[in-house]
């Protein structure tokens, strides 16, 4: 297989995150760590929004609620003493399925800007729900335990819980890349380029893309699980409306439609907020025309401008 | 919940959605006639809002802000509209609601650059404040009532607007067939200038009557934008009257649910229970009635849309 | 008598005040090449949207194949057999025609719950995908993208893709819209070849091709059957050639 410039900066991306850990340490820099597992747990979540939005057609404004259930699977249980890490990521993966397959019944009916409201306003009840359930610390959030392994703590060490992060994204990228060229991901993106004509081979679109959605939310939740663990924090902040929209522009910013775009946009996406923050508190008002102009001239997003085999993707 | 205090609530409830109608009746004709979701509306609601802070403070006069803020908010929607906006009309939503999403970011950064972080407020303007006995024993805020009337005046405004003008017959003709106005030769590009900054200025206005209720800050913008989004998908796209209605609809099953939910969960589960899930419940009501109106009337109440 | 593939009666669909389709009754033999034709406005888009199962008729049954399908979804008739063609071009534009092809085969080969095995690769999908290509004349071009292929090709894989779907009748919407002379002699014997093993319901504009192919005809002028018969009745028919020519030819 010959190595294009996009296999290259591929193979560049992953080595360098394997090896972050060892130069933050190096260096004495362990807040390298923590940016980059939260850069790689973002990329999961942008990664799980693309396969219903670049390969489904699906506008789904409410993402980020999948994150929040994810999290507060980890709260949750843990705030009850619950600490093991299997039970809370079962928790996670069951509670975000469900939670997906409620809203996808509703939202799938309809579609473009009501398809986007609706599924932006599931998420708001989500949001205020976790800000109302002063169980769980309200809107002030509540301070968690790192999720135990056989009784061990073994994510307290920042360096585990970053091989652990790197390797689930491996896994959920390489998971992702079969789902895409299945039989399932096939009716998915022929449902997207033209459900009439799906519907007319005789394909009942509306359960396969009722099973992405879940599937979307289900990789959305581990990335919610990680997060938890990263920050030992849970908040219903991870919720809010704007994250979706932020993750929704991690997947643009990258290129959706691709596998490896979302990963490539939620690095650019939060590396870019970590360097202008450092130069000014006002990093919004750079980020947003940024926004802007990316939409309005790089619309296949920033990985469709390193160049690839003509039929790669 | 006794009679009075229903009245009461019920007053509220239609305060508020007038003042919902205000801030969703510019949304929903800049997405009925342009196509174009509009995610910054809600930073032209915050921009309109610390305009007249501003003005209210070098003033001292509401009168002033409301007749300056006017043009203010006019110039800054057109000049939006001019820069950013035109290039998206023939992009897809998500292009747009990208976009709309980064201008979000940028007003939110520039109002705290400009004005600083901090919260501002505005004094309910003096004549304004107190209450007034419409029935006896039972006061209600002028301030409210001044909403109320305001909110009123423009729904008028806007009707004689939308029915009895030529460019308002445009703007009808836009909303349910829009490729067709085009097909007669009118100046689209003209008439969607004109519509997306009367549209920033019912915003400005909203901002307006908000500022001495809430605090100005940056960010007031986005939970205003929701529900600006929930009133005009349950009122349907494009349609005035659609706004106005769902508006209400809105405004009271809000306010009404946030006094009754608690109240009647005691009746049902236990004091700290109804506490935890009453507002709760009550703020996710008005999107449960949403996710309702959508699953049995897909385009809204009043769809406007043919073409 | 074999019992017809397709049962169509008292089938009525109105849009406000405008009656689109008029209590037409109708069938179509197993094995028969049927046409329908009639002037613009006849109301045949809205005729072949029930048929297949986009708009729900009114009132009125539809029976295909002994099953009454009137209240079935599009999928569900395809399951039974019934594929159709677009009258404006529906393929996947963003695949390669043999993929367009495969998709069709994918649909009636069990669930497609499969998560793992690319599909691209699936030989049981992908070699029937290349006999049907190569039957409608197409495997030249099976890796060229759908929304790439020449309008007359693009055509042609319309028809691969009802076909892939293993179908008991075909419901061919003007097969031949937009096509050039040549291209239409191409089609319609291709057509030729397709009877007897397919339950053909063509509609169409070009008479030529219709008058070829058809062992029946049926007329339909605003939503209303006026007439049913082989093609010299047709040709023959006085109420048929006034709907065609205008009211004055009647009394001619």
């Amino acid at each position: 297989m010959s190595m294009t410039l996009r296999s290259w900066a591929l193979a560049a991306g992953f080595v360098l995150l394997a090896i972050i850990p060892l130069i933050a340490d190096a260096i004495g820099e362990p807040y390298y760590l923590t940016l980059f597992s939260r850069i790689m747990v973002f990329a999961i979540a942008a990664l799980s929004l693309d396969l219903i939005l670049g390969y489904g057609g699906m506008v789904s404004f409410g993402h980020a609620a999948y994150i929040g259930l994810g999290a507060y699977a980890v709260g949750a249980l843990a705030h009850y003493e619950i600490y093991d890490g299997f039970l809370q990521l079962i928790a996670a993966m069951v509670g975000s399925a469900l939670v997906a397959a409620f809203i996808g019944w509703f939202s799938l009916r309809t579609s473009g800007m009501y398809f986007i409201m609706i599924t932006l306003a599931f998420t708001q009840m989500l949001f205020f729900l976790g800000v109302s359930l002063e169980e769980f610390g309200g809107d002030d959030g509540m301070n968690i335990r790192r999720s135990r392994f056989f009784g061990s703590p073994i994510l307290n060490d920042d360096m585990t819980l970053y091989y652990v992060i790197l390797a689930t994204m491996a896994l959920c990228t390489y998971f992702a890349w079969r789902f895409i060229n299945s039989r399932f991901g096939m009716v998915v993106r022929g449902a997207m380029s033209n459900e009439n004509r799906m519907q007319a081979i005789g394909f009942p679109t509306l359960r396969y893309r009722l099973v992405a959605f879940m599937i979307a939310g289900v990789m959305c939740g581990v990335a919610g699980y990680l997060l938890a663990n990263i920050t030992k924090f849970v908040t219903p902040e991870f919720m809010n409306w704007l994250r979706s929209g932020e993750i929704l522009v991690m997947v643009l910013m990258g290129g959706m439609g691709t596998l490896f775009g979302p990963l490539f946009g939620a690095a650019t996406f939060l590396l870019l907020e970590e360097i202008l923050s450092s130069y000014t508190s006002h990093w919004q008002i750079i980020m947003g025309p940024f926004l802007v102009l990316l939409v309005l001239f790089a619309k296949r997003g920033l990985w469709s401008l390193i160049p690839a085999r003509r039929s790669d993707g | 919940m006794d009679a009075l205090l229903a009245l009461e609530q019920t007053l509220n409830g239609v305060q508020f959605g007038v003042f919902l109608f205000l801030v969703s009746a510019g949304l929903t004709l800049v997405f009925g006639i342009m196509n174009f979701v509009n995610l910054a509306h809600g930073s032209l609601y915050m921009v309109g809002a610390y305009y007249a802070a501003t003005i209210y403070e070098i003033t001292g006069s509401f009168l002033l802000a409301l007749i300056i803020i006017v043009p203010a908010c006019l110039i800054t929607g057109v000049l939006l509209e001019l820069a950013v906006v035109r290039p998206l009309y023939r992009r897809d939503h998500l292009d747009q609601v990208l976009v709309t999403f980064g201008l979000i970011l940028f007003f939110n950064e520039a109002v705290r650059m400009i004005w600083g972080p901090a919260a501002r407020f505005m004094p309910q303007p003096e004549g304004l404040t107190g209450h007034v006995e419409m029935i006896p024993d039972a006061p209600y805020p002028v301030y409210r009532l001044v909403i109320i009337a305001v909110g009123l005046l423009i729904a008028l405004f806007l009707f004689l607007l939308i029915t009895k003008t030529r460019i308002g017959m445009l703007i009808r003709a836009g909303a349910s067939n829009r490729p067709m106005v085009g097909a007669l030769g009118i100046n689209i590009r003209n008439l969607y200038t004109k519509v997306f900054g009367l549209g920033a200025v019912l915003a400005g206005i909203a901002g307006l009557m908000a500022a001495p209720v809430l605090s100005v800050q940056s960010g007031m913008g986005e939970e205003m934008l929701i529900l600006a989004f929930v009133v005009i998908v349950i009122g349907g796209i494009g349609s005035i009257r659609g706004a106005f209605v769902a508006s209400i609809i809105v405004g009271i099953v809000d306010t009404l649910g946030r006094t009754s939910i608690p109240i009647l969960l005691k009746v049902f589960v236990s004091q700290t229970a109804s506490q935890t899930a009453g507002p709760a419940l009550a703020s996710m009501l008005i999107y449960v009635l949403m996710a309702a109106v959508l699953f049995f009337r897909p385009s809204g109440l009043f769809a406007a849309r043919t073409g | 008598m074999a019992e017809p593939m397709l049962k169509v009666e008292g089938l009525t669909k109105r849009f406000g005040g405008v009656v689109a389709t008029d209590n037409v009754q109708f069938d179509v033999a197993p094995g028969e090449l049927h046409a329908i034709i009639g002037p613009n406005g006849a109301g045949k888009t809205t005729f072949v949207a029930q048929i297949a199962g986009q708009l729900r008729p009114d009132s009125g049954t539809i029976h295909f194949d002994n099953v009454d399908v009137t209240h079935l979804t599009t999928p569900q008739r395809s399951a039974r057999g019934l594929a159709r063609s677009f009258q404006i071009t529906s393929i996947f534009k963003d695949f390669s025609a043999l993929q367009n092809v495969a998709l069709a085969i994918q649909a009636h080969d069990g669930h497609s719950f499969r998560f793992w095995r690319p599909a691209a690769k699936d030989a049981s999908l992908i070699e029937p995908a290349r006999e049907i290509l190569a039957r409608v004349g197409l495997e030249a071009r099976a890796h060229v993208l759908g929304g790439n292929l020449a309008h007359g090709e693009q055509r042609q894989l319309e028809i691969a893709m009802a076909l892939a779907t293993k179908p008991k009748m075909l419901l061919l919407d003007e097969p031949m819209a937009g096509m050039g002379a040549d291209d239409s002699e191409r089609m319609t014997k291709f057509l030729a070849t397709l009877k007897r093993t397919y339950t053909i319901l063509l509609i169409e504009h070009d008479m030529d091709a219709v008058f070829a192919l058809a062992d029946r005809i049926t007329v339909l002028v605003y939503g209303r059957r006026i007439a049913t018969g082989t093609p010299p009745e047709i040709r023959g028919n006085a109420e048929v050639r006034a709907a065609y020519l205008g009211e004055e030819s009647v009394n001619a």
